[in-house]
């Protein structure tokens, strides 16, 4: 039974019951809006948070339902540890970020983590990674970096965390991990020892090596992959290397970026999450849509050439706060299959680029300036 | 017949030699001249693949594995008639060949130092380019500038030196020491043609 006047308390726990409802269908961003209004709400009716929780409605319009992401996932990524009595810092960061997606409400469905885990792909590098990222609640997906690779050719890894080259469907979307970072090999003639071949692809600016590429058998095996899937499917590609040709100096860059697109093609949206560039970047070719992954360890510059239009570059990291740039994050997949990518910067507010933004090649749902120049 | 090692030494030094002579007599074309320059080269080229040890080849190796930007070109000093009444008489451009290899050395010797822990004295693996690939984002032309961080304005090589000690967690440099000089020739060097900017944040 209701009471005509319900008491204080009742009208504050079915107003705050309502707020949680109306919660679900938000963002992150656009939960920050709510909570900047109400508080100014509170404040206009002269109360002060926490003593008082403050109400608002939320209006919700039609497309809401279909709009909904149908699920979401975590991701970390680039943490190049090395062993941890060497350089704390890095398996610290690593820790964090860990940290950060257990205290996610509710669980993400999965965990992302998007390669170079190491820095020299040595055994106890990787064996630390792997030992960090067990302590995760949510299960864990693994893609491989050139860092992770190139000491001893994959073999730690692959005993660690199986092939490199896979896919799954979750909830309706087909995922692919591809191992992007194949070099032809620069070391034999060279006669390098296979630490000289790790240090010089651990070098983003190092000259001497290939450019990265997924090669003829993946793509191959990608093909086939692809195969039973209709044209409309959702679909979701992790690559570590971004799939399109950005800045060769630094290999943000796959040289058979054109032929792995064209395999793309066919399908009315792609979207491709990468690791490698450490940084906020966005990007659109045809209908693929291309997001990147921060580091745990360090920023990237922005690369002197190429950069995408869309992208909307983050702060210039500051020198003196050496967690500035670095971070995690989610992505929000919606039924279609495009994403809304949430990147957690750890110094910073974090920064959504909504579905809608490439949707709209960059006309609508335009995620905020950062508030200070990238330099 | 046959010649041994010395003799064919002994044949190619005449021929520089005689070469030379005709050279600077300026009485025959160039080719009789330059012909026993490729000789040289040739027999250098051999020696070296020869002794490999002892052929030291650190800046073409340090060119390889990163981009140095070039110096300024200052082949317009040997054009027209600028040694008329010069403070430093004529150019040649063998001064021009020594500049340039002097200059190199040190940008290609603070690149090596930029790109290795070990050289900067870290303790924790970390180098520059880890941060700053081709040396980007250093903006070195933005210096002198009041650095808030540190409350005082700060040069280059103080930024440098902080860089080392924090995140590279080595010892820091003096700040006129053989290395800073060397990182500092790198670091501008990369700049090359951006305008300067001092006090720019």
């Amino acid at each position: 039974m209701r009471h005509k006047h319900p008491s204080v308390e009742t009208q504050y726990m079915e107003a705050r019951q309502g707020f949680y409802a109306s919660l679900r269908n938000l963002d992150r961003r656009s939960f920050l809006r709510v909570s900047a209004a109400s508080a100014a709400a509170a404040a206009a009716h002269g109360l002060v948070p926490p003593a008082s929780f403050a109400p608002v409605s939320v209006a919700h319009g039609a497309p809401d339902a279909q709009d909904a992401p149908a699920f979401r996932f975590a991701y970390i990524s680039d943490s190049h540890l090395y062993a941890k009595d060497l350089n704390d810092r890095f398996a610290q960061a690593l820790m964090r970020a860990v940290d950060d997606v257990n205290h996610l409400d509710p669980q993400p469905d999965f965990v992302f983590y998007g390669g170079d885990l190491a820095q020299l792909g040595q055994a106890h590098e990787l064996d630390l990674g792997a030992q960090i990222l067990k302590n995760l609640k949510a299960p864990l997906k693994v893609m491989v970096g050139e860092h992770d690779w190139y000491l001893d050719m994959g073999t730690r890894w692959r005993e660690l965390f199986g092939e490199p080259t896979y896919s799954f469907d979750h909830k309706g979307v087909h995922f692919v991990v591809l191992m992007s970072v194949v070099e032809a090999d620069f070391w034999t003639k060279r006669g390098m020892t296979p630490m000289e071949r790790m240090t010089t692809v651990a070098g983003l600016d190092n000259g001497v090596q290939s450019p990265f590429t997924v090669g003829p058998e993946q793509r191959a095996w990608l093909q086939k992959d692809l195969e039973k899937l209709p044209n409309n499917a959702p679909l979701i590609i992790f690559s570590h290397s971004p799939l399109y040709k950005l800045y060769k100096n630094w290999n943000f860059w796959t040289d058979d970026a054109d032929e792995v697109q064209a395999i793309l093609k066919r399908f009315d949206r792609v979207v491709v999450i990468h690791g490698h560039t450490h940084q906020l970047l966005t990007n659109r070719i045809g209908n693929i849509h291309f997001h990147g992954l921060l580091s745990t360890a360090w920023p990237w510059p922005y690369a002197p050439q190429g950069m995408p239009e869309l992208t909307i570059q983050m702060s210039r990291p500051d020198p003196f706060n050496p967690n500035d740039g670095c971070g995690d994050g989610e992505v929000l997949v919606h039924p279609d299959g495009l994403v809304d990518k949430v990147y957690a910067l750890w110094n910073r507010n974090p920064i959504t680029v909504a579905k809608g933004y490439t949707a709209s090649w960059g006309k609508e749902c335009i995620p905020p300036k950062p508030n200070r120049p990238s330099f | 017949m046959s010649f041994g090692p010395k003799a064919t030494i002994a044949i190619v030094a005449c021929a520089i030699v005689v070469g030379l002579i005709l050279g600077c007599a300026e009485r025959l074309s160039p080719r009789p001249a330059t012909a026993p320059a490729a000789l040289v080269a040739d027999h250098m080229a051999q020696w070296k693949q020869r002794n490999p040890d002892r052929a030291n080849r650190w800046v073409e190796e340090e060119k390889e594995r990163h981009k140095i930007v070039p110096p300024a070109d200052n082949s317009h000093l040997l054009k027209g008639e600028q040694g008329k009444g010069h403070p430093y008489g004529n150019y040649t451009e063998r001064d021009l060949l020594l500049w340039n290899r002097e200059l190199e050395k040190r940008v290609v010797n603070g690149s090596r130092i930029f790109h290795s822990a070990d050289l900067l004295g870290g303790t924790v693996g970390v180098s520059c380019d880890m941060c700053h690939p081709d040396a980007s984002n250093t903006h070195p032309e933005t210096y002198p500038k009041f650095q808030p961080q540190m409350g005082r304005v700060a040069l280059l090589r103080d930024m440098i030196n902080w860089c080392i000690q924090h995140p590279v967690r080595g010892k820091a440099l003096a700040p006129d020491s053989p290395e800073m000089r060397d990182l500092e020739a790198y670091i501008l060097a990369q700049r090359k043609g951006v305008a300067l900017e001092y006090g720019k944040h």
